[in-house]
């Protein structure tokens, strides 16, 4: 399974490169957005794939006594997913805005800077 | 101590609030700042004398050896006395000779700020510290070059001082930081002991050469002159005081300083004796060709400063001798025709040597300071120029058998600078007065106090320098350790020096009588401008510029793509060559898990929406497609037992759907612009890094895990957090601080989202 | 998206998707849960909520703007982390009342530092969605 999960993060690089080097900027984000998912899925495939074993100690117990899935990979995940959203949200409404008031989504029409806005 | 340094950094610093209240009191009340200090730092003279070295420590970078240390020994007290005394009637002509000017305050501002970092420069112990005061007087120096900063040319010899002085000051911290890694210390005192390590040392010669370039490019020697001459744009109170008595002198006080560190060498010697002699013989003759008195003291000066040099490469007992009262000397006399020639500037509004004359008959005292300072700068006897250079003869002449060459060398350039000195000190005040310099009247007394007070020190310590004999001792012994006792004394017996003294007086007189300043010599020499070394560096600074614009423009196109290529090609490039040196891949089969069904449906359903989002041409396709990705990496979180992400995952994913839905419309299309070449090569580079992201993944898998943070955020969750639910123990108890920042990003994402959408762009266009 | 059965649904649906947010915030320091997940619960339920009713409904329900959240949150969580200094401890530390109350559990400095980042998102999330909802 760890072998097929790491062709899944090779793919997403991929792919979101891929979308990163394309001139509409639509496609920016999405590239984006697929970068952030195969960096999530390496970090957490990096921190050793551990099935039906949550990081939560027992009931009974205090401390945990038998073997459980990585706590610190996941806790910078949800971190990365969270702030991820963040810049999506603000990026979607960059593009949007950009796009309103530029009139093109062609990044090679946007390479100046100092037209006035 | 440190408050005598301090305070003049901080009077700078107040200055713009107090010349606010009464800009008029300024010059009345700054002067005295200097000379406070001076009246200070002339108290310890009996203690240094008698005593030797007098130290001050503060604490300020412990954990690097940087602390403040000071040292005051009688090198640095020379020099100290010569910044606060020289600065003192600087301070008090300026208020004079820039009286109308606008932004005199700012002026001074300058002026403060650059004495107390020369002052600090001399009795710094700490290399560091000493160096931090070196680039405060380079950049100083470079406000108060460009002080007429309406004016083109001053503006770009203020840029060319710096540049020369800035890029010798960083060469030098190389050289400093060198040193004080071999000697394992960067305080000065305590490296003199490891003085044989680092001379011994392999590296020896690279360090000498980086303190050289330092300290040749402040004291404006050969090749690195050039930046002097233009300096002479500023005005002639910053002329008189940092481009003779002082910071052109720091270089010389960092040969002399170092001295008795690494000094004593052959290649140290011969390169002082080589650059100096150069530099005075060259800057020697360049004064001949000048007819603006300003001209020909820099290059006057510069030739002094070549002396010191090649006096301090001589390196003989007599030799450093020399330079130390040569030191003194010279920025008396030269100090003095400075002054002299700003007031002539002043008063006749002009410069030009062959347009002055007679003018002793208007300014009388002016006069006498003229002649007193040129006679000691001829070396005439009864004048402190006339020791010093008696010295300087005893030292060349008895060097062994490169004697001749080197006192020949020094004779020829005292001769030259006999006439320079005439030229400033006694022509303009001799002959008949030109009819356009009749108005020419008496300057106010805060003009010509300072340089008749200068003159008459030569004259003073030349006629009775026995009271110079424990000063100079103190001087002497902090260049040269153990030295011997000295007795300063006019008459030397008749001997070969004496001879060469008077030699020397009859060349430049017969020189300063037979050689006019013209503007025809000045054409003359024009021809060869164009391979001076101002010249070739010029060109070379300007083929600099041009390959930075090209380099610039290659990679800063302008395009996003091109810069993600860029900067992905490196990576791709440096981590393939890692991976081909070696992939190193053993699976463990034990270790991976099986493959289950439904995580099988999983993959597939992932890689067929991956492939979805890169094809499709609908802008909700590419949304569904994202979502059922979201959807399918939330899976395997659940899979392997992380359900806080996946509760995560599976809401952020909802949002950002949902986000993209409620401005669908309002997105650009997803349209395609690329060409199918480019497209290729997109992807053969995507997949290059997607292929090498996965090599580095499994060899990173591969490697043993280290659990030791997990382990103890695991052991000690419910022990101190008092969680049960590890994760979020992290995130609010042991990391907290990152969640807290992690929520003012999120906070800044809202309130630039907030703002973009409510901005009000450009109101006059519609948007 | 106007219709009965959706609007229905939805009133219904506020009140236990926001009891249901807080629950998952509570129990977030024993079992699979916390802020960040709690929070985003929150706002999807108004989310839910407005998409049937229209914005307006939902801002007379809410009767506060949500960007106050932000501020009012950061502040929480900032000072549950100071409050170890009014004890002597560095910043961060948890401290925690000894006995657990009824309902929530075991009461620290850290539950107030979850809550704070709860806010936090609640407000980002709507503030990001309400006002691309009404520039629309």
């Amino acid at each position: 399974m760890e072998l097929l999960l790491i062709f899944i993060i090779g793919l997403l690089h991929a792919a979101g490169i891929y979308m990163l080097l394309r001139r509409s900027m639509f496609k920016m984000i999405i590239g984006l957005i697929l970068l952030g998912n195969g960096v999530n899925l390496l970090i957490f495939v990096l921190g050793r794939l551990v099935k039906g074993k949550p990081p939560v100690i027992d009931e009974a117990s205090n401390v945990f006594t038998e073997i459980y899935a990585d706590p610190v990979p996941q806790a910078l995940i949800l971190t990365a997913i969270v702030i991820g959203f963040g810049l999506q949200s603000f990026a979607i409404i960059l593009i949007k805005r950009v796009y309103k008031v530029l009139e093109t989504d062609d990044l090679d029409e946007l390479n100046s800077t100092d037209e006035e806005i | 101590m440190i408050f005598a340094v301090i305070s003049g950094f901080i009077s700078a610093a107040i200055l713009p609030i107090f010349s606010r209240f009464n800009k008029n009191l300024v010059p009345k009340l700054y002067p005295f700042i200097p000379l406070g200090i001076f009246i200070y730092l002339a108290s310890y003279l009996h203690k240094v004398n008698t005593e030797g070295a007098q130290f001050w420590s503060y604490t300020w970078i412990p954990s690097f050896g940087i602390n403040l240390d000071f040292r005051l020994d009688g090198l640095s007290l020379l020099f100290g006395l010569l910044i606060t005394g020289i600065g003192t009637l600087v301070f008090f002509y300026t208020s004079y000779y820039l009286k109308e000017d606008k932004y005199l305050d700012r002026f001074y501002g300058y002026l403060t700020m650059f004495m107390a970092a020369m002052l600090g420069l001399v009795i710094s112990d700490n290399l560091i510290v000493l160096f931090i005061f070196w680039e405060l007087t380079s950049i100083s120096s470079f406000f108060l070059i460009g002080y007429k900063n309406d004016d083109p040319s001053s503006r770009k010899s203020a840029l060319t001082a710096l540049g020369v002085t800035g890029f010798g000051g960083l060469i030098l911290l190389a050289g400093l930081i060198w040193i004080g890694f071999l000697g394992g210390d960067f305080s000065f005192t305590e490296l003199l002991n490891s003085s044989e390590i680092i001379k011994n040392h392999e590296s020896y010669t690279w360090i000498i050469i980086l303190v050289f370039i330092g300290a040749f490019t402040k004291s404006a020697q050969f090749p690195f002159h050039f930046w002097l001459p233009g300096a002479m744009k500023a005005p002639t109170p910053v002329s008189t005081y940092l481009h003779s008595a002082t910071m052109v002198k720091a270089g010389i006080y960092l040969l002399a300083r170092f001295t008795p560190l690494l000094g004593g060498t052959d290649s140290w010697n011969w390169t002082l004796m080589i650059v100096g002699g150069i530099t005075m013989l060259y800057a020697a003759i360049h004064s001949l060709f000048r007819t603006d008195l300003k001209s020909i003291l820099a290059y006057s000066t510069i030739s002094a400063l070549g002396i010191l040099v090649f006096l301090l490469g001589v390196g003989t007992e007599d030799a450093l001798l020399a330079a130390g009262i040569f030191i003194l000397t010279h920025a008396l006399y030269k100090a003095t025709l400075f002054l002299i020639t700003g007031i002539i500037d002043h008063e006749t509004g002009t410069r030009e040597v062959t347009s002055l004359g007679g003018l002793q008959r208007v300014m009388k005292p002016v006069a006498v300071a003229g002649y007193l300072a040129a006679l000691s700068s001829a070396g005439v006897p009864l004048f402190l120029g006339f020791i010093s250079k008696e010295i300087m003869y005893e030292a060349s002449f008895h060097y062994g058998k490169w004697a001749i060459l080197l006192t020949a060398a020094l004779v020829i350039t005292k001769i030259i600078l006999f006439v320079a000195g005439f030229w400033v000190g006694v022509k303009p005040f001799t002959g008949s007065l030109p009819d356009e310099h009749q108005s020419a009247k008496m300057p106010s007394p805060l003009l010509w106090i300072p340089p008749v007070l200068l003159a008459s020190l030569c004259l003073l310590f030349g006629v009775f320098p026995g009271i110079l004999d424990r000063f100079m001792q103190a001087v002497f012994t902090s260049i040269l350790p153990g030295a011997p006792e000295i007795h300063l004394a006019i008459w030397h017996g008749f001997n070969w020096v004496l001879v060469l003294s008077i030699v020397t007086l009859i060349l430049g007189t017969a020189l300063y009588l037979g050689l006019k300043p013209s503007q025809i010599l000045r054409e003359k020499v024009k021809a060869f401008d164009r391979v001076a070394p101002i010249q070739l560096i010029e060109n070379i600074a300007l083929g600099f510029q041009k390959f930075a614009e090209k380099w610039t423009g290659f990679f800063q196109n302008g395009y996003l793509r091109n810069y993600v290529i860029t900067i992905l090609l490196f990576l791709t490039v440096l981590a393939g060559y890692r991976i081909y040196d070696g992939v190193d891949v053993h699976l463990d089969w034990s270790q991976i898990s099986e493959i289950t069904p439904s995580e099988f449906l999983v993959v597939v359903l992932m890689v067929t929406s991956i492939f979805f989002a890169m094809i499709t041409k609908t802008r909700t396709g590419v949304i569904v497609a994202l979502g059922i990705i979201g959807l399918a990496n939330c899976l395997f979180f659940l899979y392997y037992s992380a359900p806080d992400l996946a509760m995560t995952q599976f809401s952020i994913d909802t949002l950002t759907v949902l986000l993209f839905m409620l401005v669908l419309f309002q997105l650009p299309k997803n349209r395609s612009f690329s060409t199918n070449k480019i497209r290729i090569r997109d992807g053969l580079l995507s997949l290059m890094f997607g292929s090498m992201i996965a090599i580095l993944a499994l060899e990173v898998f591969e490697a043993p895990s280290y659990t030791e943070v997990s382990d103890y955020y695991a052991e000690n969750a419910y022990l101190l957090a008092k969680g049960k639910n590890v994760v979020n123990v992290i995130l609010v108890d042991f990391r907290g601080i990152d969640t807290l920042v992690e929520t003012i990003v999120l906070v800044i994402a809202a309130i630039g989202v907030f703002s973009l959408l409510n901005l009000k762009l450009n109101p006059n266009k519609k948007t | 998206m106007k219709s009965i059965i959706f609007q229905t649904a939805s009133k219904y649906l506020l009140p236990l998707l926001l009891l249901f947010s807080v629950f998952i915030l509570l129990r977030g320091h024993y079992l699979p849960g916390g802020g960040f997940v709690g929070g985003l619960m929150a706002a999807m339920a108004f989310i839910l909520h407005s998409f049937a009713f229209g914005l307006k409904e939902t801002k007379s329900i809410v009767k506060m703007d949500p960007r106050h959240l932000m501020p009012i949150g950061l502040t929480l969580a900032i000072v549950a982390g100071l409050s170890p200094w009014f004890v002597g401890l560095p910043f961060m530390t948890g401290i925690w009342y000894d006995e657990p109350l009824k309902l929530i559990g075991m009461v620290g400095s850290s539950l107030f530092f979850d809550i704070g980042v709860y806010l936090v998102v609640i407000g980002t999330t709507l503030t990001i969605i309400f006002s691309i909802t009404e520039t629309i």
